[in-house]
């Protein structure tokens, strides 16, 4: 078919629009498009690039606060840190390419969201990664860990940003749709911020990086279609990463931005030339032409259609003034990256696209971009999980289920995993991975950046608004035990199809209970991605709507600890027992996945955040919050294998609920014992216990005057220790 | 410190794909250099007396791990610079390129896990004779962070013996307390090396990274000494 055939109602549904959506477009254009034209609606009508399904729901979450420079709308989101510099920050989703080929799927992921943050001016100086993996032992999964692992690890590691941070579980609701969410926090001056916009009629286009080339044409549409048997079919809509030519690309752009050598710039993410072209006219008011001849193309014979819709990566448009052009120029020869002019910024509101000659498009901006399609879908409110009668859970081998506990795959180190990440290239990491949250100093100050993804989708599966506010809280409570206090939120909304009223149902609450719980943390969505149609032949994910958050610590004094040493006085601050509900302990010990799940006490949660953060900041005290796995398991992580515990649990408590329970908001705290009455003070008010003293080589919990557990804690360390362990010689 | 302008000057040569070039700049400031960066097409050292190739994936270690900045115009200057005994530290990367310009023996190649392997380990200073490594005790132990796919350093056995007859093992991977053992060598390293010296003692490769260990709250100082040693030597 050639690139200007005129469009049919049958291609329309092959580029997976909808009969009325089709319908509309010839409406809004008059006549009949062309078949570049209808890519070019189908990419940028795509659920992945309109948003036409979720948009009416995000505008719930908080987005405005005294710290906030750019919100939602623009690459990534801009947050004030104080002494004029800011952070940029964006979460995004790469699931259908990793579930297809793991390796270029999670290495481009990481690639675009590098770019979603340079191209604002900022310098990418974290990368976190969310992952989701199923069962290990169903099909191709071991191969889809070490792909995805491998991915990220190459290309974070070429381009010298460090990943510090990050979460993976298990479950099978992912077998047939793995998740991989990644999250990139840079820092820029407040003064040095850029848009994507082309703006200035008269101004050029210039584009900058890698040729265009055939792959990853169709992405935006394949990721916003579910999957079936066939998926393989797809590999070659998969792009694949250059690493080198990034690391190269940010060099060049951060130069040419501190320069003051352009205007706009936006890199060619999904749906390619064609959302960068589009997306940055409309912000600025104005159109383009393009001279599509122009586009540096890495085979002969590409059409205006390859070249619009094509995804391959390393690629940015700038728009630059006509006496900057040549400067331009200069610089990214001298980066070895190849840039041309390609069009010119009109007033008009269209882009105009000529190709060899003649005219190979012209689109008005208002349907495709402001004017895209917006769907309220039905839904259907889920219905949280309710409690189930459970079985004695009194004098049980609790030994033996906190042994089951650890070997769980969701339990297991991921150090296998981040061992083979680069975390301290640029030499400002005070906190890495395996922390509850990362923290870096920026560049030449002490202000502490500090980053954390979290999100239990066991909780959200059985109660969306509840598991969806729980993973806010967890994220404040994390940020906290580097002392951080929150600032903004990055999010990625992983579901299954929203044309189904049930998983739309999940969507809405889920959005509900973010919106709910960020503004009771006082902490703004700023950015954020949906990830719609994340399901296999009819069997959709758990819902996962991951929270990247970040935070700030004016100035880091001592560097946070996560493990206790001997002779720390231990304490528990929070609740001295947590809820069954939607427990990994249920989950993972009886086999069940059973609810409720509660809601979030917001005015304890933030005095108890509140109280661990100074601790921290002040080096008073070690922090862990207390959340999957509960108390148990943060006792065995604060051990690091090492140094031992003895505890006592007033006899009163269920022991079950003390040491599995879950959703109590509370933190592990531990000090020297000399330090002890200045934490008990700025406890005070509180719910504080002291548990006990850290020391010897075995986990010993007593309940009252009765030993409950008694284990070496190498031993307990070793069960996790094997979960991945396999990764090494993968 | 006599004013701005009496500071050793340091180059820290930048490549295309240099990723810890950055670190290295202001590890040499950290303590009294001059940092100054040199362009890889540079054809001399912008006047400095000691020179930094610095870690990353330069050229992005497509071919071979500094294959490519091995052929780079600055490598000229670096080589005169290093044969009028000038001081050379190359660390990861930078190493690498040691290796492939023969200003050090041997070869790298994969980990031994074949994998990219990112972790602190602990070093055993084998040679406090020389400028370079003046600030350290012979068998003092560091604790450096690693960050290579290829540091698993590889010798002919002719080439071995030269190394050890002429003490050019500088750094050898051990346990905490200073114990050679296999299970303490992160790569598969020939004889645990981690750093190499020439004969002259005026050219370092190292893979592990001294830039990234220069504060207290990023995890130690270990690193500083080894800046410092380049700095007064420049």
């Amino acid at each position: 078919m050639k690139w200007d055939a005129p469009a049919t109602v049958e291609l329309a549904r092959e580029h997976g629009l909808s009969q009325k959506e089709y319908e509309r477009i010839l409406s809004d254009l008059g006549r009949v498009p062309n078949l570049t034209e209808l890519g070019i609606f189908a990419a940028l009508w795509s659920e992945h690039c309109s948003y036409k399904s979720s948009r009416i729901h995000l505008k719930k979450f908080p987005m405005r606060g005294p710290r906030v420079v750019q919100g939602p709308g623009e690459n990534a989101g801009v947050v004030d840190l104080g002494q004029g510099w800011v952070t940029v920050f964006k979460m995004e989703s790469h699931n259908h390419p990793s579930f297809i080929e793991p390796y270029q799927g999670a290495a481009t992921g990481v690639g675009g969201i590098l770019r979603d943050v340079f191209t604002m001016g900022a310098r990418p100086v974290m990368l976190l990664d969310s992952l989701r993996f199923g069962a290990l032992d169903a099909s191709r999964m071991t191969h889809l860990v070490d792909g995805v692992v491998r991915g990220i690890g190459d290309y974070g590691n070429c381009v010298g940003v460090p990943t510090v941070g990050g979460e993976v579980d298990f479950h099978p609701s992912y077998n047939g749709n793995i998740l991989v969410n990644a999250m990139c926090v840079g820092v820029a001056r407040a003064d040095g911020i850029f848009y994507g916009r082309a703006s200035g009629p008269g101004n050029r286009v210039v584009y900058l990086g890698s040729k265009t080339g055939r792959d990853g044409i169709h992405g935006a549409t394949m990721a916003s279609d579910v999957f079936d048997e066939s998926a393989s079919a797809k590999r070659p809509t998969v792009q694949v990463g250059d690493p080198f030519t990034e690391k190269l690309l940010i060099e060049c752009c951060l130069e040419l931005m501190g320069d003051g050598l352009v205007v706009g710039i936006q890199d060619m993410g999904a749906a390619g030339l064609t959302s960068s072209a589009f997306e940055m006219a409309a912000r600025a008011g104005c159109g383009l032409t393009l001279d599509l001849s122009k586009v540096p193309a890495r085979e002969r014979g590409m059409t205006p259609y390859e070249l619009m819709l094509s995804e391959s990566q390393e690629r940015m448009v700038l728009v630059v003034t006509p006496d900057n052009v040549a400067p331009v120029l200069d610089v990214c020869g001298r980066w070895g990256l190849d840039a041309i002019e390609i069009g010119t910024v009109i007033p008009e509101s269209e882009v105009v696209a000529s190709f060899d000659g003649r005219q190979a498009f012209r689109l008005p901006l208002a349907p495709l971009v402001d004017e895209a399609p917006r769907y309220e879908r039905p839904w259907v409110p889920p219905v949280p999980a309710a409690a189930v009668t459970l079985p004695k859970l009194h004098d049980r081998d609790w030994e033996a289920d906190l042994r089951e506990l650890l070997a769980s795959p969701v339990f297991a180190s991921s150090r296998p995993i981040w061992q083979q990440y680069d975390q301290s290239v640029g030499a400002s990491t005070v906190v890495g991975p395996g922390a509850d949250a990362a923290l870096q100093l920026v560049e030449g100050t002490n202000i502490g950046l500090a980053a954390t993804t979290d999100c239990n989708a066991l909780a959200c599966s059985l109660d969306p608004f509840n598991g969806a506010a729980q993973a806010v809280a967890e994220a404040v409570r994390n940020l906290a035990c580097v002392g951080a206090e929150p600032i903004g939120v990055t999010d990625c909304l992983n579901f299954g199809s929203p044309e189904n009223p049930g998983i739309m149902g999940q969507f809405v609450a889920a959005v509900d209970g973010l919106a709910e719980a960020c503004r009771a943390f006082e902490v703004p969505v700023v950015s954020g991605n949906v990830s719609f149609y994340n399901e296999t032949s009819g069997t959709a994910i758990q819902p996962t709507p991951t929270v990247g958050m970040v935070g700030v610590v004016p100035e880091v004094r001592c560097r946070p600890r996560s493990h206790w040493q001997v002779g720390d006085a231990i304490y528990l601050l929070g609740p001295l027992e947590g809820e069954l509900g939607g427990s990994r302990y249920l989950q993972i010990v009886l086999g069940l996945e059973a609810g409720p799940v509660p809601g979030v006490d917001y005015e304890a949660e933030r005095r108890s955040a509140a109280v661990a953060r100074e601790l921290v900041r002040l080096g008073l005290a070690a922090a862990k919050d207390l959340s999957d796995g509960g108390l148990a398991v943060a006792a065995v992580e604060m051990s690091a294998g090492t140094v031992g515990c003895k505890l006592t649990l007033p006899s009163g408590v269920s022991p079950v609920r003390a040491l599995f329970g879950e959703w109590r908001g509370g933190f592990l705290l531990t000090a020297p014992v000399p330090l002890e009455p200045a934490l008990e003070r700025a406890c005070h008010g509180l719910p504080l216990t002291r548990l006990g003293i850290a020391g010897g080589t075995k986990l010993v919990v007593a309940h009252g005057r009765k030993t409950v557990l008694e284990v070496p804690v190498a031993e307990l360390a070793a069960l996790g220790e094997k979960g991945l362990g396999w990764l090494y010689e993968a | 410190m006599s004013g701005a302008g009496r500071r050793p000057r340091v180059a820290v040569v930048i490549f295309p794909g240099s990723n810890c070039d950055r670190d290295a700049l202001a590890a040499v400031e950290l303590v009294g250099g001059e940092a100054v960066p040199v362009w890889h097409q540079s054809a001399d050292l912008a006047g400095c007396t000691a020179v930094i190739l610095p870690g990353g994936f330069s050229y992005g270690d497509y071919l071979r791990a500094g294959a490519m900045a091995a052929h780079s115009s600055v490598m000229t200057a670096v080589r005169r610079h290093a044969a009028d005994g000038g001081p050379v530290l190359g660390i990861c990367n930078g190493f690498q390129m040691l290796l492939e310009i023969g200003l050090l023996p041997g070869a790298m190649l994969m980990n031994r896990t074949l994998r990219f392997i990112c972790r602190d380990v602990h070093l055993r200073v084998e040679r406090n004779d020389l400028p370079l490594l003046g600030h350290l005790a012979s068998g003092q132990v560091l604790r450096l962070p690693i960050a290579h796919k290829e540091g698993n350093w590889f010798a002919h056995p002719d080439v071995m013996r030269e190394v050890e007859a002429k003490g050019m093992a500088a750094l050898r991977y051990c346990t905490p307390t200073g114990e050679l053992d296999d299970g303490a060598n992160p790569n598969g390293a020939l004889d645990a090396i981690a750093g190499l010296v020439n004969v002259q003692g005026n050219v370092l490769g190292m893979m592990p990274h001294p830039e990234r260990r220069m504060r207290a709250l990023l995890g130690g100082e270990d690193g500083a000494a080894l800046i410092r040693g380049l700095v007064e030597a420049a």
